[in-house]
């Protein structure tokens, strides 16, 4: 019989720190991918936010309560992290996501230098608080990039990129710190 | 050139995907006639000027509708696809 060995997505690879930066694997077990249906968001909403405390976010936010979160992935689609989804069967189409993430968050006082490597978007503190989200590009990766703190940024790829993103911000950081 | 995603604002260009022109909103009735469906496949306008087309916003996947101008290169409006523009 084979034996199976779970590994994160980024086994391995991380943790590093960087000159002023460190990245770290956020291990994401349970989420689902919500896309409310037309008209349907406000309902979505509250039986969500009824059963985990986070409500469905408004576009380019995310929403975080007692361990729960929701952030906005994209057009009509949030990813909800919590313990488990109330009943939304006629209300939203719900994809499961647990282990189909890969997710890693830089901390800091180089993290935002090292994204602005990166992202093509202004992600200073000015105009990209905290509880910020975004859907954009890491190179050439479709991500999201989330502020989750003063100095701290999530970044969330597809599985399959977990590689790529590690690589891309090594590099990044490496580079930063040369010139630093 | 940058493009206003309505979900996620001003966008670098290289965010998007083109896909064409905006007719391909306007699909003829059922019972329009084959000439009808050839000119909404075929034909399309070359206009140097203000023009409308379909563009994707990759990272967050929605379809939008965008006026730009071909001659000045400028960007003026951009409206979601699903809200039902021609």
């Amino acid at each position: 019989m084979v034996k199976l060995i779970a590994q994160t997505p980024c086994e391995g690879q991380l943790p590093m720190t960087i000159g002023d930066v460190t990245l770290t694997e956020v291990v994401i077990q349970t989420a689902w991918n919500v896309a409310p249906f037309a008209g349907k968001e406000a309902d979505v909403s509250k039986a969500l936010e009824a059963q985990s405390g986070v409500g469905f976010p408004a576009a380019n936010r995310m929403l975080t309560k007692a361990g729960s979160r929701s952030i906005w992935v994209g057009a009509g689609r949030a990813l909800v992290q919590c313990d488990g989804l109330p009943e939304l069967s006629g209300l939203a189409a719900v994809t499961e996501q647990g282990d189909a993430i890969a997710a890693v968050r830089l901390d800091g006082p180089a993290a935002e230098a090292t994204l602005a490597r990166l992202v093509p978007l202004d992600l200073r503190v000015s105009t990209f608080k905290r509880g910020h989200t975004a859907r954009s590009f890491v190179g050439h990766m479709a991500a999201s990039v989330t502020r989750v703190g003063a100095e701290a940024f999530e970044v969330m790829v597809m599985r399959s990129m977990a590689r790529t993103l590690v690589h891309e911000l090594e590099e990044a950081a490496k580079g930063l710190a040369a010139r630093a | 050139m940058r493009i206003t995603c309505p979900h996620c604002g001003e966008r670098d260009r290289r965010e998007f995907t083109y896909q064409g022109a905006s007719e391909i909103m306007a699909r003829p009735d059922a019972d329009a006639g084959v000439s009808a469906f050839a000119d909404y496949l075929h034909l399309r306008d070359n206009p140097a000027g203000d023009t409308r087309d379909m563009w994707y916003h990759d990272p967050c996947g929605a379809w939008i509708v965008v006026d730009r101008n071909t001659v000045t290169h400028a960007v003026t409006g951009s409206t979601l696809a699903r809200e039902g523009r021609t």
